[in-house]
């Protein structure tokens, strides 16, 4: 099945049911998408799906036919955020880093403490207690 | 420019934000197998029958009979094995190994175990067999306590805690010339050495262990990963291929360690003017089905048991036992957070009896610079509890708040704490841990057994050299621990990789220095060829410790904290909300305030998710909520406002002055939350300070 | 993932007409959303191996109104529910459930239908549709069945579903009163309901609780002694009748008790 992966086209063969979490690693060899729990808790796994954020682990494959997929690949390497995620140290172990900063691409302009917050509570991370991944979306978002 | 003091950019590079740092399951090699570990389904038993139920074709099975030396992983004591032989003593203990090429085919493959099935043991306080005792005798406390005007006792629980790293453990053995490669998300890749040597024994091939990136430690790839590399070495040596093992999240939180579960009494005298004469203390630690590392656990518990108080008579009698669980280990604060949640508590109930502020109550009994410890240890000026405790008291307008809030449904509480950094008393010396500064073509390369775990070790041993060598901060790289590569630097835990790797690398950089006669390191490198210093830790020479009657000076230094949790209660359904936790926290000074504020809101998070969230409910000698949907840890809605205060008392045998802040946030947030809500009058003796809990408890 | 991709069969269904045509021939498992799928399948809890993707049913997703009802497609997602005005504006607890759901990873997936046809007691949305009376308007081949909520489930995880139906949409008439809404959850944001409550306050109270008992409770003898007038309560006696809460590895049957009679008041105090 085909679907559009960090904007270009890809082909894929793994089976439909296999969750997209795993095309993406084992497949498609991108394994900036992490498997914390496997259960739809942690968002390591996030990616965007035409735009929305989701728990890669929990959707299979064929759903993806035909649409956008963005994972933190697909950001090029040297997107503010991720530069913003370091010197804040809004990323201290990183393997909730990818996650976060794809669930924080969505945040709408001029966010809120709040709106952060609440769009990165299906983001688990266990070093920072978010407070400095908050002043890094928000320097993020000061600045754009 | 100094680098240390500033907020410089890591050394990590930017490979955690895009993907691209490797951790061990984005590693694939050639002809890889997965393994899978074959579980006990039983707290206790015999093995009587083993049968395979598939078609083991193209699988590689193994059991205790291929352990080439010894089975038996090697850390304080030998006596759990890599994998069961004919008894188990935990559920989901390691029995066997398979690995196959194809992961589906292993996930189904069906192992039918027999047990000739015994009575298990779950109660620490019915426990026949203790791994370790350990008595602090100072003055007489039995004497004392009879001429105490008031006496108050009482009991403390905590429970299990689960790491929940992000990252779950796995590693992955790789044959190669000669030898093994074990690649994994480990703390310690030199505990996994000598593990893996002992299991190999004197033919065993090389081996050596390479860290991953860590997606986060916590003390449960302290001593944890030693099982796991082995049990990926076993199968890549029968096979002759590399295999990978990664845990998922289910498995990982059943099988591996978790903090020690522990009960605490207290019996304590003081006059009637609030200062403490007598503390009589009993620290009971459940170790689970090995000793792992109880006896170190049990030691820092018992050694900060009477918290951060002066007090001439002390006996803590502490002990760790069995019981038919998976063994607990090491977790950040390793003993410490249980038994300072417990005297903090009593404290506060001290001061109920008394009708005493607790304030004022901590204010008549902290440590002071020149007092001395239960362990007979006499306090130097880099001793900060007044200075905390003032700073707290002040910055969050406690009293008032106090007065204030009283009779609402809001209420505030505090925490004073300690926290000894390095290992206990003559440990450091005994580690023998090295450093070693290597000069490159175009600067110094820093090659220490010290982790990355996300605490900054790279970037904060980089800025220690930058400054001791007065060299560029950009020309400093940090080799990847690769124990064929790097020193032996000791353990990545016990608040020491500042501390005591920082101060040896400091001391390589003086000497390279001095070596270097003014020429840069690339003047040199083209003038001379190589350089490469190694230099031993050398602890204060004034520390002197008995072990055998646990006197003396327990740590060279110690961080000190006091937390104000504020907090409202949901009448209705007894939950929880904390509002705002200021942690004041003196740890020498930091090196990197960015990523010293970062270990503190970090640790305080892991904190409040210890006192409010986390329970681990354990059914027939396991856990039963072992996923993430019913194992809960703090959500950024679940987070309060932090206020962060960092202050500095500088500990002159620390790099630069630092001490150790890594476990230090661990001791604070649970004592303070409940120390608030008994402020509510819920009389409130235990954590998870659940919301079935608040309803239950009596009023005080 | 410990299920075995090979035992799992997908057909991806292209039309509603397709779909319920593949469900009279075939025993297939529709899934949506699918943010329980492997959860369950790897915990054990999931037998069928055969599923059916209904993800790409657009005519699934509309929100409208037809006849003063509120006439919700099944595959409205949280997040949809979330940010649609005919729904803020007619079922604002709807709203409010939606956005307890998970993080806006699951918002994203989770779809309405979802949640009443998984059949969870712990489900966040489906008290809300007891209250408010809502229908399940279920289709086969053979036509459409509209069944009220409240006699949808019939015993823990089991439905009036036939193997061939699928859920179409949940039609809501216009709510009378007052709204008001709580879940009580583990923390707060990712967390299963321990007691999920929504009532509406009007000359005939509804109210409605999850996770105090195998299905949705609609307690009626509550809603009937408030209605007639007793006290306050009186009325959070009759509620201890009316659920059956248990112990599990989230929460206790006492504290369960408690906490929904204390909300029973809250509500009551809330909306007076």
């Amino acid at each position: 099945m085909q679907f559009n992966l960090n904007g270009a086209d890809v082909e894929v063969h793994s089976h439909p049911m296999s969750r997209l979490l795993d095309v993406l690693r084992e497949e498609l060899k991108l394994t900036g998408s992490k498997e914390g729990c496997g259960e739809g808790e942690c968002g390591a796994c996030t990616v965007l799906v035409d735009g929305e954020p989701v728990c890669s682990c929990l959707v299979p494959v064929a759903q993806v036919a035909g649409a956008q997929v963005v994972t933190i690949e697909g950001l090029g390497g040297d997107h503010p955020l991720q530069k913003l995620f370091m010197n804040e140290v809004g990323a201290q172990c990183g393997i909730c880093t990818p996650g976060m900063i794809m669930a924080a691409l969505t945040l709408p302009d001029n966010p809120t403490l709040d709106d952060v917050k609440t769009a990165l509570a299906g983001n688990l991370c266990r070093c920072t207690g978010y407070s400095a991944i908050y002043r890094a979306v928000l320097k993020w978002k000061e600045a754009e | 420019m100094n680098a240390v003091g500033s907020s410089v950019p890591r050394k990590d590079g930017i490979g955690k934000a895009t993907g691209a740092a490797r951790y061990a399951d984005d590693l694939v090699f050639p002809g890889m197998l997965h393994g899978r570990t074959i579980r006990s389904t039983v707290p206790r038993g015999r093995i009587e029958s083993i049968r395979f139920d598939f078609d083991t074709t193209g699988f590689t099975i193994v059991d205790y009979r291929d352990v080439p030396a010894k089975n038996a992983v090697d850390l304080m004591s030998q006596d759990q094995p890599f994998l069961a032989e004919h008894e188990v003593k935990h559920m989901a203990e390691p029995i066997l190994l398979i690995a196959h090429e194809d992961k589906e085919k292993l996930n189904a493959a069906s192992v039918i175990i027999g047990y000739d099935e015994e009575e298990p043991l779950f109660d620490p306080e019915k426990s026949p067999l203790s791994f370790k005792d350990i008595d602090i005798v100072k003055g007489d406390t039995d004497h004392a306590l009879e001429q105490a005007d008031v006496v108050v006792e009482g009991v403390y629980r905590t429970g299990h805690q689960e790491h929940v790293y992000i990252e779950p453990n796995g590693v992955i053995a790789v044959p190669e010339e000669g030898g093994v490669a074990i690649y994994g998300s480990v703390q310690c890749p030199f505990y996994v050495i000598k593990a893996l040597r002992c299991m190999l024994g004197s033919a065993h091939p090389n081996v050596r262990v390479i860290q991953t990136e860590t997606g986060g430690g916590f003390g449960g790839k302290e001593e944890y990963p030693s099982m796991i590399a082995g049990h990926a070495v076993l199968l890549a040596l029968k096979s002759g291929r590399p295999v990978k093992i990664i845990y998922d999240r289910a498995e990982d939180m059943v099988a591996t360690t978790k903090r020690h579960p522990s009960i605490v009494r207290h019996r304590t005298g003081l006059t009637r003017d609030g200062k403490l004469v007598a503390m009589d203390i009993d620290v009971l630690l459940d170790g689970g089905a090995y000793v792992t590392l109880s006896p170190t656990v049990l030691s820092r518990g018992c050694i900060h048991a009477a918290g951060p108080y002066s007090c001439d008579n002390v006996h803590i009698r502490g002990r760790t036992v069995f019981t038919n669980t998976p063994p607990n280990g090491a977790f950040r604060g390793f003993g410490a957070p249980q038994t300072e949640f417990a005297v903090e508590v009593h404290m506060d109930r001290i001061a109920e009896r008394l009708g005493m502020d607790p304030v004022e109550l901590r204010r008549i009994n902290a440590l002071r610079p020149g007092d001395i410890t239960a362990t007979g240890q006499t306090l130097r000026s880099d001793a900060s509890a007044h200075m905390v405790l003032e700073e707290a008291v002040r910055r969050t307008d406690f009293d008032r708040k106090r007065k204030e809030w009283k009779g609402t449904t809001k209420s505030i509480g505090l925490s004073l704490f300690y926290h000894g950094a390095g290992f206990t008393g003559a440990g450091e010396r005994n580690l023998k841990s090295k450093a070693r500064l290597e000069l490159t073509p175009t600067g110094v390369r820093i090659a220490v057994g010290s982790t990355e775990i996300g605490q900054g070790t790279r970037t904060m041993h980089a800025q220690i050299v930058t400054d001791a060598l007065g060299i560029p901060y950009e020309s400093v790289e940090v080799a990847q621990p690769d124990t064929s590569r790097v020193a032996d630097s000791g353990p990545t835990v016990a608040s020491r990789t500042c501390m005591v790797v920082g101060k040896i690398l400091e001391e390589c950089a003086i000497e390279m220095r001095s070596k270097l006669g003014g020429l840069s390191p690339s003047e040199y490198y083209e003038k001379n060829g190589e350089l490469s210093i190694e230099r031993m830790y050398e602890p204060p020479d004034w520390i002197q410790w008995d072990d055998s009657t646990y006197r003396g000076d327990a740590y060279a230094t110690y961080g000190w904290g006091c937390d104000v949790v504020e907090l409202e209660l949901d009448p209705d359904t007894f939950e929880v909300r904390p509002i705002k936790l200021t942690a004041v926290q003196e740890f020498g000074r930091p090196i990197h305030p960015a990523l010293a504020r970062g270990q503190i809101e970090g640790g305080t998070a892991q904190g409040l998710g210890y006192a409010l969230l986390e329970n681990v409910v354990m059914k027939n000698g396991a856990m039963a909520n072992s996923q993430l949907t019913n194992y809960v840890i703090p959500t950024t809605l679940d987070m309060p406002e932090l206020d962060v205060v960092m202050m500095e008392n500088p500990y002159p045998g620390g790099p630069f002055g630092a001490k150790g802040l890594g476990e230090l946030p661990m001791d604070g947030p649970a004592p303070a939350v409940v120390n608030a809500i008994r402020a509510l009058g819920i009389d409130l003796r235990e954590i998870p300070a659940t919301p079935e809990r608040l309803a239950t408890a009596p009023a005080i | 993932m410990r299920t075995a991709m090979s035992e799992l069969d997908l057909r991806i269904a292209t039309s509603v007409k397709d779909a319920l045509t593949i469900l009279r021939d075939e025993p297939r498992t529709p899934i949506a959303g699918a943010t329980d799928v492997y959860v369950a399948l790897n915990f054990g809890t999931l037998a069928p191996r055969q599923f059916l993707d209904i993800w790409e049913l657009d005519e699934l997703r509309t929100i409208s109104i037809h006849e003063d009802t509120l006439v919700i497609g099944a595959l409205t997602s949280y997040t949809a529910l979330i940010q649609s005005h005919l729904v803020g504006q007619r079922v604002p607890m709807l709203v409010e459930a939606s956005r307890l759901v998970g993080g806006v990873q699951i918002q994203n997936r989770g779809t309405l239908g979802g949640n009443i046809a998984n059949g969870s007691p712990a489900a966040d949305g489906v008290p809300v549709l007891s209250a408010t009376d809502a229908i399940v308007v279920l289709r086969s081949l053979d036509g459409e069945r509209r069944i009220p909520i409240n006699s949808f489930y019939t015993g823990y995880r089991s439905t009036v579903m036939k193997p061939d139906e699928l859920i179409v949409a949940i039609e809501i008439p216009p709510v009378a009163g007052k709204q008001w809404f709580r879940k009580v959850g583990t923390r707060q944001a990712q967390a299963i309901s321990k007691i999920v409550m929504a009532a509406t306050r009007s000359a005939s109270p509804k109210i409605a609780l999850g996770s105090v008992a195998p299905t949705v409770v609609r307690a009626k003898m509550t809603e009937q002694a408030l209605a007639s007038g007793a006290s306050i309560d009186e009325a959070a006696e009759i509620l201890g009748t009316e659920i059956t809460p248990i112990d599990d590895v989230r929460s206790t049957a006492d504290y369960r008790m408690r906490v929904s009679q204390n909300l029973l008041r809250r509500f009551w105090a809330d909306t007076a």
